[in-house]
Order: C-alpha cells, then structure tokens, then sequence
C-alpha cells in the first residue's frame, strides 16, 4: 500500500468518516440524535452496532485489498480471493464444526474454520513447491476449491440432523448479524498481519504487470512472493470466513471500482482497495439491517452476491467488446 | 566488467555455451527458430536457471549467487512479448524499471526522466499504453529497462512487429547505449540487421554456438547455408548490406 495521500484515499477516508456514524443509527430501532431518546441506545450502539460496523470496515478491507492482490499476482481482472480454495478450505473447516457438533462449544467455529484455511496454505505450498509459475499455483489452489466444495457438499448431504444442515446452510450465506466485539477481536490481528503481508507483495505485484520473465529480471523471487500471497490471502480470508462465513464478490468488485482513478500499478491499488472494500461491505450491511424482510434480515452474503453477478456479467461484456 | 557463459548448459535447449561479453558493445544473437537463442538471453539474464556445473559470471561473481535485486540492477532484461497486464500510462511503466533500486524518490525520479528523455518519451508520458503506436511502446518497454541504469541491456527480438523506421529508431538507441559503454546483446532475426549494426554476431544452432566473431565472419555464405538451409548472398557496401537469396 502507498503510504501517498491520493485523491481517491481521502475521499473514501472522508466516505467512511461520514458512512461509519451513519450506519450506526440504521437498524431495526432507528436511533437519531435529534428525536427523543431510545430506550437502550447506548448498549444499541456499543454492543451491537459499533462491533458490527467494525467487523464491516475490518472485513472489507481485507477482501478489498485482498482481491487487488489476486489481481495483481494473476494479471487477471476476474480473480478473486477465493480463487486459492483459501476461503472454500475455511468454509468447510466451519461446517465440520457443525456437523461434528463442537460448533456450540467457545471458539470452537473460528478455530475450525481457520485451521481449514491454514491447511490450504499448508497444501498450496506443498503442491506449488518453490519454483512454481503463478499458472500452477492458481491450478492448485482451484483443485483445493473444487475439493472443499465437494466435501461440503458431502457434509450437507450427510449432515447428522435437520439443526445442524440449517446451522450449516445458513453460516455458508455469510453474515454480520449477531457478530459483536469478541468476533472483531478474533478477525482483526490476522487480518492486519495479513494485510501487511499484501503490502509487502506490493512491489513484485508492480513487477508481475510485465510478465513473469521480466518480473523475475526486475529481481522478483517467485518463492517469497508466493509466500505472501498464500500468507497473506489466507490470514485475511481465512479470519474472515471464520467469523462471517462465506462473503463474495466484495474482492471482484472492490479493485474494479476504484482502479481508474489509480495509476493502475497492483501496489497502488491496494490501500484504495482497502477502504472501498470496507466502505462497500459497511453499507451493504447497514442496507441488510434496515431492508424490511419477513424472518428477519436479508443474508450480507446473499447481497452481495445479487449485487455482485450482474457487475461480473456486465465485466464480462466489456471484456468480450475489447476481445471482438 | 564482463558477463560470461562457462559450460552453460539448459537441459534440451543449451549444451556447452562457452561466451564472454564485453561492455560497450552490441552483440547480436542469432540463428534459426527453436535453436536456443531466448533460452541463451534468458540463461544471461539469469532467470533461466543453469545446469551444473555451468555457471554465468557477472565480474568473475556466479550470477546465481547475487541478490536478485543486485542482478536486477545490473542486467535489464527486455523481453520478447512486450506484454504489460495492465492499463499503465508510460511514466508509470517506466518506473517500474526502478523496482530493483532503493536509492531514493530524487535518483529515481532523475533516472526516469533522462530515459524519457533519451528515447524522446517525455511528450507520451501522461498517455495510456493502449493510446500508443506500436512504435512508441516499443520505447516506452525500452524506457523501462534504461530507467533501471543497468551495465547490461539484453533485449529478446526487440524490432519484431515494428515498421523499418521504428526498426532503425530502436537500433540507434541500442547502438547509443554501447557507446555509452553499456553491454548490448540483441536476439535478432534479420540477418541485415546484425551484419550492419552489431560489433559481433554469435550465431546459435540446435542448441550450441556455431560461430561467433565480426559480422562479415559469423555471417558468411557458407555459414548461412549451413545453419539456415539457404543459398544467400550479400549485397552493398559495409554497414548498408542487403541479403539476396
């Protein structure tokens, strides 16, 4: 990330100064500071909605940032965060939990979940090895996927009673509601770690815009870019995914939104990334809370993802008018 | 100041490449398709790991045991694509040449603008690489490697796709740049293109070198007949010869 103060991060640093607060008075109880007061406000807002809104502006971040990232190391417009089988590894460590039943003990969930994605990372660097090209880590980590999908699939499937297959099902559509401060806590220090991490992949990300051969001349080890990336990708998505379950599309999204008014360079993208992603995930939360839905509230995940495949389609028309 | 080739070996592409470069002057690798001239360039540059016990020495020092950022500094590496993932404008893209250095906003800004300056980029700066003739994104990856201030410029087929006038803008700079003092070596397919401009011709066939020396000497009839398969002969005066088949 470019520690320069560019237009577009303040901007979006001023957006989130603005948003954060905002999203903290939308709710089921609409909490504002000219009416009379609301019974319980102070608790609405500390334990609820504070923790929520942070959750957002941490996990956003990390996806946002993280799918510039992908891009960057794949020279790819369409890759995302999931594209390492980090996140699908993590989802079904999660859904181990429920189906074995320890879901219910303490921590149980997100140590599940990020032992599945410390796996893939595990698996991504014995399958890769040292040398290998950005293509065959990319095979490998789409192997990993296509594996955890099938096994949660598999657990479903089997899954040893009707509470567990909704617990399952439910967590697998990604969600912010009921996360407070021991979930923040629980995502932050690897998402931070994992973002500097990113950082630090920065320059050989810049190097990669020319091709692997010329990135390698530039003095680019492949080894410890590698690294990084697995590292970093799977603190960040991993934790993630331990907390919230399953959340697309925001690293697709996120990088295309903002890499016009960047020099483009994947280091450039990072920061900007980062705040459009949490700002993005922080508003399409608050949008889940006050959207008035018989059963309660409409899955972050599931948001997302309806936002989500017409922006790739529209993508994929673009890409399709320049290849013509 | 030499770069140098002992026993350099690429299983299935090199056999026993023995070649010592001098700075400030251009060499041209040639020879027919698929006879190892990138695998050579690439082996030079140092991201084509070498089979031992053959080695590539940078001033007497084993390539592979540099620091990557220290060969990087060195040696600037143009390869044959061309490619650039993303949608940079030249300045940005002739940055990128000072990845390997960490000498500081002020010599790497003084080192992109006098290689903007040298290859008459300074006008294109602000523009999109996709707003470019062919012509002039060819200068602006050159422009990426100079920015770099490498002893060593090795360029992969760099006048491939380019018309004749731009083929000779880019030879000019190549031509310059030994002067300058800097190593050259420029994989070529037009044998005109080395007879004339190069200072010596390494001529590379099924994997080994078949002759290396002056132009007039590596390129004679009979070696073209050998290597190529073709009856050719030379037209015109010296730095101005055309090949006649």
């Amino acid at each position: 990330m470019t520690a320069r103060l560019t237009r577009p991060v303040a901007i979006l640093l001023a957006a989130l100064a603005v948003v954060l607060p905002l999203s903290l008075l939308a709710g089921q109880v609409w909490i504002t500071p000219f009416a009379p007061p609301v019974k319980n406000a102070i608790p609405i807002l500390i334990e609820l909605r504070l923790p929520r809104g942070v959750l957002a502006l941490v996990l956003g971040a990390g996806l946002g940032a993280t799918g510039a990232a992908m891009q960057g190391c794949l020279r790819n417009p369409l890759a995302d965060p999931g594209l390492f089988g980090i996140a699908p590894m993590a989802a079904l460590g999660a859904v181990l939990s429920f189906y074995t039943g320890y879901a219910v003990q303490p921590l149980a969930l997100p140590v599940f979940a990020l032992i599945g994605g410390g796996l893939a990372m595990v698996l991504l660097g014995l399958i890769a090895g040292r040398a290998a090209s950005v293509a065959l880590f990319t095979l490998a980590g789409m192997m990993l996927a296509s594996l955890a999908g099938a096994l949660t699939s598999l657990a479903i499937s089997l899954s040893p009673n009707p509470f567990a297959l909704s617990e399952i099902v439910t967590w697998l559509m990604g969600a912010l509601e009921n996360r407070g401060w021991h979930e923040v806590w629980i995502a932050l220090p690897p998402t931070v770690l994992g973002l500097v991490l990113l950082h630090r992949a920065g320059p050989a990300l810049d190097a990669l815009t020319l091709g692997e051969a010329a990135a390698r001349s530039l003095g680019v080890e492949p080894a410890r870019l590698q690294w990084l990336m697995v590292a970093g990708t799977g603190l960040v998505v991993g934790s993630g995914v331990a907390v919230a379950g399953i959340i697309g599309f925001v690293g697709l999204m996120v990088p295309h939104l903002v890499r016009p008014f960047t020099d483009q360079r994947p280091s450039s993208l990072l920061l900007p990334s980062a705040l459009a992603g949490a700002l993005l995930l922080l508003v399409a939360d608050c949008l889940c809370r006050i959207v008035p839905l018989a059963g309660g509230e409409l899955r972050l995940g599931i948001a997302l993802s309806l936002a989500g495949a017409p922006f790739f389609l529209r993508l994929l028309l673009q890409m399709r008018g320049r290849l013509a | 100041m030499t770069l140098a080739a002992h026993n350099l070996t690429v299983p299935g592409r090199l056999s026993g490449i023995d070649l010592t470069l001098q700075p400030g002057t251009l060499t041209a690798i040639v020879g027919p398709n698929g006879a190892g001239k990138s695998t050579l360039l690439a082996a030079l540059t140092g991201i084509e790991p070498a089979a031992a016990p053959g080695r590539v020495e940078l001033d007497d020092a084993v390539l592979g045991t540099l620091p990557p950022r220290a060969r990087a500094r060195a040696i600037g590496y143009l390869p044959q694509t061309g490619e650039v993932a993303w949608d940079l404008n030249v300045e940005t893209l002739v940055r990128l040449g000072r990845l390997p250095h960490r000498a500081g906003p002020a010599a790497d800004h003084a080192a992109v603008e006098r290689a903007l300056d040298e290859l008459g980029l300074q006008t294109l700066r602000t523009r999109p690489l996709n707003r470019l003739s062919g012509g002039e994104r060819a200068r602006a990856l050159l422009g990426r490697v100079l920015a770099g201030t490498p002893r060593w410029v090795l360029a992969d087929e760099p006048l491939a796709s380019l018309d004749l006038a731009h083929q000779q803008a880019m030879l000019g700079c190549f031509k310059a740049l030994a002067r300058q003092g800097c190593g050259v070596v420029l994989v070529l397919h037009d044998l005109a293109h080395a007879m004339n401009h190069a200072d010596r011709v390494v001529v590379i066939d099924h994997g080994a070198i078949v002759a290396d020396g002056p132009p007039a000497e590596a390129l004679d009839r009979a070696r073209i007949a050998a290597v190529w398969g073709l009856k050719a002969q030379w037209l015109g005066e010296t730095g101005q010869q055309a090949l006649a088949f």
